[in-house]
């Protein structure tokens, strides 16, 4: 039993039970679908700003990228744009293969040490290939959601629709991409459980936006093929919400409930937490800057005058011996 | 020695932690992974606060009495200046993807030395103190008090990791390990706790103008013996000037190879190179002043870097030169790459760098107005401007390491390749895993370089080392070419510990000993007295 996650797990039961028991005990249909999510939206709007800006308040007073790739320098040396940009555009590439593809990520390996002594260096594709498989579905299912929130339904989000549904299994079919994501969801706990070095790291808020998140596909999933709301009802929740008369339809069902009193929590607890990195991958140094600094200044803002040990006071202790052997002197 | 053995070494790695949680392990400071703590008489020379005698083995540090609000203060102060150091206290997911990059974490298998480890060291501090939830939900959200045990743990493991930025690589936000160990050593720095190996080479660089603290007449005479080993080997008399005005170029280069071998091969080498290019029209001069590439100031603070750095520059401009020239070294090249002409700049009394041999411009080098040596090598040899005769490395079988901050920091990966594989025949790469921007560190860069701390050394050691014998059983590889001096003067040991039978050369020392020279005798040995191949009697 791992304190870590039982803290976690327990408190998004919690959780559940809360919107469970509110709504189906107490009647509170309007404090969890309209309420909390307008102030966890206003939470996560305001705080995500916040804390951007709150990064953008300290400056960069050193451009220092990692360089992964070779230098621009002689003209018939190949450069590598990608790994170590000296354009803008070639930073934007840089940033944009990380961000969508986790380029980064992608060069994971696995060390191993064997008798000999002998280290290898195995490539480990899994975690790239979780988290890929994570955000992306992720992605899509919240771009699915937009269904609920405009009308007439966008075609983009109708033709996700058709692609993400396109083995068209059930009534109504089931969506890839909630599949997948509570797959990856499980993948990414289970090597947080299994993996010793991880385990090690981990802190229970790493694995509470995993079960949340989990709560949250797996409420979906279950208002949709098993404990069946009313969908219709469930979309005049949302219009309601988006165009700000909210209205809480008779009758859609608690599940409705407890998946966006879930999807409220995330969003509340999301500028505070970790989940941060959505904004903060756009604004590390050592990846959105050129490696090109001695070709184009930067400028430190802060940059202040310090003492320094001239050439005058050097010359002045070490005079005699300079004229002795034979050095050019300034004053003889 | 004392010191374990490579097997005792290898049996105590284990990559599995316990499941113990890491903040209810204190730290232990053991002999042999640690560096002696600083001099005060150093750490008062460059009038930095809280010179004293300490010992980390005793229980009292005898530090200031408000160490705790010093620290928030200062923890706080490069929050607000630094906005990597921010954005990587909060964006961390702990995925665990650095855990297995780091050599010290391969090498000793203590999981506090996984970057990640590594960086919630600092961060559980952050949280507890900067965060609104890790001040309300305390523990459960990974914050926890700064005490005296967490500051030496601090002290401990921030002096483990070599700022090699390996981990960087790795990262899927970029989170650099290097900026974060930086950023720690600077608060060390505020409570007098340096260690020796860093604190006592400032300085000496601050005073005489170089870590070894090498008087100006001595630094002359040293280079003197050189110019006789020359005469000797090649029987060509080299002249090298030393600060002279009037000088197109000033050439700094660290002064690791002025003192000790095998660099002093490379530091020849230099001579000879300029030497031989004099009559081309390379009119330069080295400086006593300036006579320092490295830049220890840099594993001290952002400061302490830019006083000693500042020296290039003021040397630069007092003598008139057009445009600096730099030798092998590793981080000394990060900080010109990526510091110098932020901290001291910008350098408008120097011109735009042009190569006097070949007309070549290194627009690349346009603003800091420095070159790197393996730039300026490159080209020269891309240009057909050096006589070389391979066939005097052919007892050579060798590999290049690249050295982490000319890697990781600059981007220096083809114009060394270039340049040995123009010298010398045989080349051999090490596993691809293991070099350019994934190469991994000596073990002791950033100044852990020093006697006491040599299982440290050999520990963090080992990955490189391993990869240099897969090529050395494999192919044969004799000789580990790099383009570093603390990398001279530490891969010998960890060569003989761990891959023996390899010695570790510079770039330049290659180049010299194939470079046929004008007026030169028969050349029967290398600079380092052994016989050239065919020369074997």
């Amino acid at each position: 039993m791992n304190v870590k996650y039982m803290f976690s797990l327990i408190a998004v039961i919690v959780l559940f039970l809360l919107a469970y028991v509110g709504v189906e005990a107490a009647g509170l249909q309007i404090l969890f679908g309209i309420v909390i999510p307008y102030v966890a939206l206003l939470v996560f709007v305001i705080g995500f700003i916040n804390r951007v800006i709150g990064w953008a308040r300290s400056p960069v007073p050193f451009r220092i990228p990692s360089t992964c790739g070779q230098q621009k320098s002689l003209p018939w040396i190949k450069s590598e744009e990608l790994d170590n940009p000296h354009t803008t555009m070639g930073v934007i590439a840089r940033m944009f293969l990380e961000i969508v593809f986790f380029r980064s990520l992608f060069r994971n390996t696995k060390a191993t040490l064997s008798d000999g002594p002998k280290i290898s260096f195995n490539l480990e594709k899994w975690l790239w290939l979780g988290a890929l498989a994570f955000h992306w579905s992720f992605l899509t299912v919240i771009v699915r959601h937009l269904r609920f929130f405009a009308e007439p339904v966008p075609f983009w989000v109708q033709l996700l629709e058709k692609v993400d549904g396109f083995f068209q299994i059930g009534v109504p079919g089931i969506f890839i991409s909630g599949i997948v994501l509570l797959a990856a969801v499980f993948y990414l706990f289970l090597r947080r459980v299994i993996i010793p070095q991880v385990n090690y790291i981990s802190l229970s808020q790493d694995f509470f936006p995993l079960f949340l998140i989990f709560g949250i596909a797996f409420s979906g999933i279950l208002m949709r093929h098993f404990a069946k709301v009313d969908v219709t009802g469930a979309k005049e929740l949302a219009m309601g919400l988006v165009s700000f008369h909210p209205i809480i339809p008779p009758g859609i069902g608690v599940i409705f409930y407890v998946h966006i009193f879930f999807v409220s929590v995330l969003l509340a607890y999301f500028p505070f937490s970790k989940l941060m990195h959505l904004g903060g991958i756009f604004m590390s140094p050592t990846r959105n800057l050129p490696g090109n600094t001695r070709a184009v200044r930067h400028i430190n803002p802060w940059n202040y005058p310090v003492h320094t040990h001239t050439y005058e006071e050097y010359e002045e202790e070490f005079r005699g011996k300079m004229i002795e052997a034979g050095l050019p002197v300034e004053k003889e | 020695m004392s010191d374990p053995k490579p097997n005792e070494l290898i049996e105590k790695i284990d990559y599995n932690p316990s499941q113990k949680g890491w903040m209810d392990v204190p730290v232990e400071i053991r002999k042999g992974m640690y560096c002696y703590a600083s001099n005060p008489k150093s750490v008062e020379y460059v009038g930095l606060p809280h010179a004293r005698p300490w010992n980390p083995l005793e229980e009292d540090w005898k530090l200031p009495e408000n160490w705790k609000e010093i620290v928030h203060k200062a923890f706080r102060e490069r929050l607000d200046r630094f906005r990597s150091f921010k954005v990587f206290m909060d964006i961390c997911v702990r995925c665990g993807a650095c855990a297995d990059k780091c050599h010290f974490f391969i090498g000793t298998g203590d999981p506090k030395n996984m970057p990640v480890s590594r960086a919630e060291l600092l961060r559980s501090v952050y949280r507890n103190d900067f965060t609104t939830a890790g001040k309300i939900l305390g523990k459960v959200a990974g914050a926890r008090e700064l005490t005296l045990d967490v500051l030496k743990e601090w002290w401990y493991y921030f002096f483990q990791c070599t700022e090699c930025r390996r981990c960087s690589v790795f990262c899927p936000y970029g989170i650099d390990t290097a900026e974060i160990t930086i950023m720690a050593r600077e608060i060390f720095n505020l409570l007098g706790l340096n260690i020796d190996w860093i604190a006592t080479p400032v300085a000496n660089c601050y005073r005489t103008g170089n870590h070894l603290g090498i008087q100006p007449h001595a630094f002359k005479e040293m280079l003197e013996f050189f110019v006789d080993d020359i005469e000797e080997k090649t029987g060509v008399k080299v002249e090298p000037s030393f600060n002279r005005k009037g000088a197109d170029i000033l050439f700094v280069t660290p002064s690791g190879d002025v003192f000790a071998d095998p660099g002093t091969y490379t530091a020849m080498g230099y001579l000879m190179l300029f030497h031989y290019l004099k009559e081309q029209g390379l009119n330069v001069t080295w400086s006593t002043y300036a006579s320092e590439g490295g830049n220890f100031g840099f594993f001290t603070s952002h400061e302490m870097m830019k006083r000693l750095n500042s020296k290039m520059y003021a040397e630069a401009k007092r003598l008139g030169v057009k445009w600096i020239l730099g030798g092998e070294c590793g981080h000394m090249w990060r900080v010109i790459h990526q510091y110098m002409d932020t901290m001291n700049g910008p350098a408008d009394f120097l011109e735009e760098p042009v190569s006097p041999i070949t007309g070549t411009k290194f627009e690349n080098a346009k603003s800091t107005k420095m070159v790197h040596i393996a730039e300026f090598m490159a080209d020269l040899i891309y240009h057909g401007k050096l006589k070389i005769d391979k066939s005097r490395n052919d007892n050579l079988k060798v590999t290049y390491h690249d050295s982490c901050n000319p890697a990781r920091g600059m981007g220096l990966f083809d114009e060394p390749r270039y340049v040995i594989k123009n010298v010398c025949n045989n080349f051999y790469e090490m596993p691809r895993n293991t070099i350019r921007e994934q190469t991994f560190c000596c073990g002791s860069g950033s100044g852990l370089n020093a006697g006491e701390d040599m299982e440290l050394r050999m520990c963090g050691g080992l990955p490189r080392a391993n990869a240099v014998k897969y090529v050395h059983d494999k192919y044969g590889v004799n000789m580990l070419a790099c383009v570093c001096a603390i990398d001279r003067a530490v891969l010998p040991v960890l060569m003989e510990y761990w891959v023996p039978g390899v010695d570790v050369t510079g770039l330049t020392e290659m180049v010299a000993n194939a470079l046929v020279m004008p007026g030169e005798m028969e050349r029967t040995t290398n600079l380092r007295g052994e016989p050239l191949p065919g020369m074997e009697e």
